[in-house]
């Protein structure tokens, strides 16, 4: 095609060229929380089907779930859950035009991370 | 070889549309899993390691059942959308690409229908 095109023009973001920042590593952390919950998502639907196919198969499923290694793709996901679930709030804060300064929006940040940790640790309580 | 400039191209075929689609339903799940995402995750944490009569018995229960379904469609679709930005900004060659967005356009609307059979099986008693 002839004309309008310019395919060397400088692609954004380069990401290579910034220095780790609070939003930069959260936004990050969104995304690779988000791909893992996917895999979390699965596990709760085979869970459920075993539920519902038969005690065997329920005890089959329930004890992987549990098993030690269980436990942990759990307790990771549960925190990925609940950093996902408190930025993701941030997010739709953001959308509405609210808390975009960097002071304010770092400050939001470390709440959600501090938020995370804590619902972790509440809703394994409330759990048991 | 062509003489038409990028816009002439383009010209007249105007635009799907739907370019706030993605963008409203992402947020508008997001809502939404405010209240069913822990609304669920509790009882589904109790019952986790639990005898399978307990988990039958709380999934029988219609507020339990509801929450889970509606969970269910709702993470998926919201799950599905996600993966679909990741897909899109990074995986670049055009047949991957291609079959990484008809597999996740696919799947997840696979799993949600499972989940909420499963649901639905064990709400029903059946």
């Amino acid at each position: 095609m002839a004309g309008n095109s310019t395919p060397n023009r400088p692609l954004s973001p380069h990401l290579s060229i910034y220095r780790n920042d609070m939003g930069m590593m959260m936004s990050i952390i969104h995304r690779f929380t988000g791909m893992g919950l996917a895999f979390t998502g699965v596990l709760l639907v085979w869970w459920f089907i075993a539920a519902a196919t038969s005690p065997d198969y329920f005890a089959t499923a329930d004890w992987m779930l549990t098993s030690w290694i269980g436990k942990l793709v759990l307790l990771v996901s549960l925190w990925a859950f609940w950093y996902h679930f408190f930025n993701g709030i941030r997010h739709l804060r953001w959308d509405l035009g609210k808390g975009l300064g960097i002071g304010e929006s770092n400050r939001t940040g470390w709440y959600v991370v501090t938020l995370s940790v804590l619902f972790s640790v509440f809703s394994i309580y409330l759990a048991m | 070889m062509t003489f038409k400039t990028d816009y002439k191209a383009v010209h007249g075929l105007g635009s799907a549309r739907e370019g706030t689609g993605h963008f409203i339903s992402q947020r508008l799940t997001a809502i939404a899993l405010i209240f069913l995402a822990p609304a669920f995750l509790i009882p589904f944490m109790q019952n986790l390691g639990g005898d399978h009569a307990d988990v039958l018995a709380t999934y029988q229960h219609p507020f339990h059942a509801l929450v889970a379904i509606g969970f269910f469609l709702v993470m998926f679709r919201h799950l599905r959308l996600g993966l679909q930005v990741v897909i899109e900004d990074y995986i670049h060659g055009e047949r991957l690409r291609m079959a990484c967005m008809i597999f996740n356009a696919l799947a997840w609307r696979a799993f949600a229908v499972a989940g909420a059979f499963a649901i639905v099986k064990i709400a029903l008693g059946a």
